[in-house]
């Protein structure tokens, strides 16, 4: 039994146990790597960053504490450099486990935007982040499709209070805020379906500017939409939130997290590699007899 | 730290290796933290459904703020034809009353149905298809901006290409033979590096699971044990992982132990 024969039969669980090895490792060792930035990013990046003081941008979270390792990094990103730039932002989150998750995020990045900051070179003074002034969580409601077009009519509709209870008329920063027309864009985090809701029943009815935010199972599918210009900016994965916290100049989970991928593919394609080769010379014996 | 974080975190490593441990083999600690999982997500579904859903949307309309069922003196009254719409999805659960519960269906599928088709028409075959005409090859910017540049004239000419070889690998009216097979055979190619590029990212996706869960139990050793060495959770890990899987053997052990003396 040569080699390849006996890789045809190892166990999984050795590759489990050796990637695994290799992560840690990785992990533990500091060093950077060099990361090339996609137009799809930028294009959110840049959108996001041209908008004035006051603006208001509608962050969609529409995923559970499952897909957190790939999206949260650019929901911290995209949020801090919302704050930061004194945008207004509106949340949602249509998927059931979490809403307790968007709350915990938008606490930790105001108690971080309380800090003076510099980003890109620009320094920014740290502020006080007000609920109903600077943001509005509008919390969880079933159903997404139904959601998203009744947002599109008025956010009063499916949400008549928001997250905390409290009646959105009272809130002094959606008092001219009615529905889509008011929001510069809709940014869509999401780990299922809510994203093709979010195109057909949002995008699609209300022409608004929609950027996408994917977990990496999912990003390769939503890429027509992006030549189609229906959507005008795509995040993939852990990779997509490495390339954004590059972009806005605030490293975080996901550009460490990236090193690790690094090594972590590699010794995935080397064992495709040799599996290969050990099935096409085993196939070979076969032949032969 | 205060106690009460400490001991959420260590939970949090200890559950994050009772379902790593699942890659050994099938065990009742891996079992525990999935049904732990399971458990708090619907409980906190539940109560987030009746404060976030039921409460706001429905009884607020129909009790003007004194009590639920009041809802005849309630301005929004109408807001019973739904509740009563709700509560008859329940009579399924009774083999005699199930039939009531098709008038909900029906008024849902039926609003669904209307809503959807046009709208899934214009987002996923006009809209796509216009983009694949128009936007067919734009040869001012032929070789784009650079690397991989996805808005470039030779990555339009390629989605093109490719679209239409792959259309031909879709169409059997005809025997796949000659130009026809060839160009077939392109598109499947075609649909092959797309299966690929799904792959790829699948891949990613897998391993950011695992690099977030060594971030977590990183952390975890940095905060909660004052690990100045990020080698530390090598060990930790280590150690973890066979801990978890000593538990697991040594049960495994008592209960052939317990079958075998029984059998005797």
């Amino acid at each position: 039994m040569n080699i390849f024969d006996r890789l045809m039969t190892l166990d999984r669980r050795w590759v489990f146990l050796f990637v695994a090895l290799v992560c840690v490792i990785t992990y533990a060792i500091p060093f950077t790597i060099k990361l090339n930035k996609s137009p799809e990013v930028k294009a959110v990046y840049n959108f996001i960053d041209t908008l004035k003081p006051n603006d208001v941008i509608f962050v969609a979270v529409d995923y559970d504490p499952s897909s957190l390792a790939e999206l949260h990094p650019m929901f911290y990103a995209i949020v801090e450099q919302a704050f930061r730039k004194h945008l207004k932002v509106i949340f949602s989150a249509l998927s059931q486990n979490g809403p307790a998750m968007v709350d915990q995020v938008i606490k930790a990045v105001a108690d971080s935007v309380k800090q003076d900051g510099t980003y890109n070179g620009v320094f920014y003074k740290g502020r006080q982040i007000e609920d109903g002034v600077d943001y509005t969580f509008l919390g969880y409601k079933p159903y997404p499709a139904l959601i998203i077009l009744a947002m599109g009519q008025d956010f009063r509709i499916p949400f008549p209070t928001d997250y905390y209870g409290k009646p959105l008329d009272s809130l002094p920063m959606m008092r001219n805020i009615r529905n889509y027309d008011q929001v510069k864009c809709v940014v869509e985090l999401s780990s299922g379906s809510s994203s093709d809701m979010w195109i057909t029943y949002g995008q699609s009815r209300y022409n608004f500017p929609l950027a996408l935010g994917l977990t990496g199972v999912m990003s390769a599918d939503y890429y027509p939409y992006l030549n189609s210009g229906q959507v005008f900016g795509i995040m993939g994965g852990l990779l997509g939130a490495a390339q954004y916290e590059a972009l806005a100049d605030n490293p975080g989970e996901a550009l460490d997290g990236m090193r690790i991928q690094v090594y972590a593919h590699l010794v995935i394609i080397i064992f495709i590699i040799m599996g290969n080769i050990g099935f096409i010379l085993a196939r070979r014996k076969a032949r032969k007899g | 730290m205060p106690m009460g974080t400490f001991l959420w975190t260590t939970l949090g490593a200890f559950l994050t290796l009772c379902i790593f441990s699942f890659l050994y083999r099938d065990n009742p600690l891996y079992k525990f933290a999935e049904h732990l999982m399971v458990g708090v997500s619907a409980g906190y579904f539940v109560i987030l459904l009746w404060h976030n859903g039921l409460v706001p949307n429905l009884f607020s309309f129909l009790s003007d703020g004194h009590f639920y069922f009041l809802w005849l003196d309630a301005k929004s009254w109408w807001y019973i034809f739904p509740a009563v719409l709700g509560v008859m999805m329940w009579t399924r659960f009774s083999r005699k009353w199930a039939w009531i519960s098709r008038w909900p269906i029906a008024i849902y599928i039926g609003i669904g149905t209307g809503i959807t088709i046009p709208l899934v028409m214009r987002t996923s075959i006009n809209l796509q298809l216009y983009a694949s005409i128009r936007k067919a090859i734009d040869w001012g910017n032929f070789f784009g901006s650079g690397y991989l540049d996805s808005t470039a004239g030779y990555s339009q000419a390629l989605i093109f290409v490719g679209v239409i070889a792959a259309l031909f690998y879709f169409f059997f009216s005809k025997e796949h033979t000659g130009l026809f097979n060839g160009v077939a055979k392109f598109g499947i190619g075609i649909l092959m590096i797309g299966f690929g590029a799904s792959f790829g990212y699948t891949v990613m996706g897998r391993i950011s699971l695992f690099v977030q869960r060594i971030q977590a139990i990183g952390n975890w050793t940095a905060t909660s044990w004052h690990a100045t060495s990020s080698y530390l959770i090598i060990w930790i890990l280590i150690i973890g992982i066979f801990v978890v899987l000593s538990i697991y053997e040594f049960i495994q052990y008592m209960n052939r132990r317990g079958a075998a003396q029984s059998g005797s």
